[in-house]
């Protein structure tokens, strides 16, 4: 369980983010979703630290993040695996010394082990035979795959994944949805993915935080999403044609 | 102000939380076949001309009857070993090795390569830095050894071709009066220029922001921040280390 307690960041004079609380859960997709420039990206960051927050703490499984030592703060990035928006994937690195690089860095096992774990995860993303091919041969869906195997690679206790599925046609976004989902329910993790996909909203959003203009607006699952009665949130939902027909209906 | 005293909490980042002897090893040595083997030839053609260019020109202003042909090789020694191959060849280094890192790790920073390190808990300054560092400071010497012989017969092979001066002259005046101290100056100066390229540049492409036009303005500002540098540390070390 990650839990956001009075969230704050600003880029100087700008306030991206205002007292967000907030908490994911275990064993679920939890999705944070918003209209682009709300700083859903920038929660993300401060909840992994790549940027400070200016107030509030993170804490994971009620261990506090924020305020901890080097050494609490390095135990905790070693649970974390993370998806980047453009996958993040080492240029110089093959697929499969991508994949293998958080192992050869953190983990102690046998290299035999390293490899078959390797494998393991490109089978789970669905490239078993990708293992030399070098990021610029990739697509963009396999960048993502590869992300995603590199991120669990650690089997990691929470998983997050920005923008999983941008720049991707709808049949891979749905294929990628579906392997966080899957990875999320198998491995027990706690996901957090970012998003302004309503394919992935309706898809895999069983605890979904709404953020407009910094502030957390609104929270539920993808059930009660169409009913909110939150004005901003209906402007964000039935922005998509195919939701507004659904709403119509 | 403010670059200079981020710049020292980069260089205090860079032994802190570091990881395992093995991985700057494997590291190190990658870093050295990409600074030091592939600007071989580099170094070996720039200074060889610069060596030639070096003895036509000293021959053709020392025309004087009186002042032995000899002097020539001895001003081209003095040159290629105090100046032109440390310092000289520093800004060529920085052209070259110092866009190259400022170029890779501001790339590295737009796709969020950094971030991903960051994220696994890796000390990505130190990751990646200081194996460039430490690299630099192993063969940018060795590089300067290379350029001051091949500057040294440069001027051998405009010796043997040419009539300013004889081989033997050449040789002469290249072993005469020779203060080994110089070499040990060089060096030093060769020490400190990779240091200077090295971390200024990683400085400048690490905290690069924004995208490709970004990554092109670091590359552009690590060298010439690079060669302002050198250029100041060159008259420092000379005035401390020279003027007795």
């Amino acid at each position: 369980m990650i839990e956001l307690k009075n969230i704050s960041k600003s880029f100087g004079d700008r306030k991206i983010l205002n007292n967000i609380n907030g908490v994911f859960q275990k064993g679920k997709p939890n999705l944070i979703i918003g209209a682009s420039g709300t700083g859903k990206s920038v929660l993300l960051k401060c909840i992994v630290e790549i940027a400070t927050p200016d107030e509030g703490s993170v804490f994971y499984d009620h261990r506090n993040f924020t305020e901890g030592d080097k050494d609490l703060k390095v135990e905790i990035r070693r649970e974390i695996g993370m998806l980047f928006q453009g996958g993040a994937l080492f240029d110089s690195k093959n697929v499969e010394e991508n994949v293998k690089f958080p192992l050869d860095l953190l983990a102690k096992m046998p290299r035999d082990e390293k490899y078959d774990r390797v494998n393991l995860c490109l089978n789970r993303v669905g490239l078993q035979n990708a293992n030399k091919k070098m990021p610029s041969e990739l697509s963009g869906g396999m960048k993502k795959r590869v992300g995603i195997a590199r991120a669990i690679v650690n089997s990691p206790k929470y998983l997050f994944c920005d923008e999983p599925n941008s720049g991707l046609d709808p049949q891979t976004s749905i294929l990628i949805d579906e392997l966080i989902r899957d990875i999320t329910y198998d491995y027990d993790t706690t996901t957090v993915v970012v998003t302004h996909d309503m394919n992935s909203v309706m898809g895999i959003g069983e605890n979904i935080m709404f953020l407009y203009k910094g502030l957390k607006l609104w929270e539920g699952n993808k059930d009660e999403i169409v009913n909110s009665g939150v004005k901003e949130l209906d402007d964000f939902v039935f922005a998509n044609k195919v939701m507004m027909a659904m709403r119509n209906k | 102000m403010k670059d200079f005293g981020k710049y020292f909490i980069f260089l205090g980042n860079l032994f802190v939380n570091r990881e395992s002897f093995r991985t700057y090893y494997r590291l190190t040595i990658e870093e050295c076949v990409l600074i030091g083997i592939n600007s071989i030839m580099l170094f070996a053609l720039v200074s060889t001309f610069m060596g030639a260019v070096t003895t036509v020109q000293t021959a053709f202003n020392l025309i004087a009857p009186y002042i032995p042909r000899y002097v020539i090789s001895q001003v081209v020694r003095e040159m290629a070993v105090l100046e032109l191959a440390p310092t000289i060849m520093a800004i060529i280094y920085a052209g070259k090795v110092g866009s190259s890192m400022a170029g890779n790790l501001g790339t590295m920073r737009i796709t969020e390569q950094i971030d991903a390190l960051e994220v696994m808990g890796i000390n990505s300054t130190s990751y990646l830095v200081l194996p460039k560092i430490i690299a630099s400071l192993l063969m940018y010497p060795l590089l300067v050894i290379l350029s001051i012989v091949c500057a040294l017969a440069g001027g051998y092979i405009v010796a043997f071709f040419a009539s300013y001066i004889t081989p033997t002259d050449y040789i002469y005046g290249l072993r005469y009066a020779f203060n080994p101290f110089t070499i040990t100056f060089a060096l030093t100066k060769s020490l400190v220029f990779a240091f200077i390229v090295s971390s200024i540049s990683s400085f400048r492409g690490y905290y690069t922001e924004g995208g490709a036009l970004e990554v092109g303005q670091s590359s552009t500002q690590a060298v010439t921040t690079s060669v302002i540098v050198i250029l100041i540390a060159d008259y420092l070390l000379a005035q401390l280390m020279l003027a007795a």
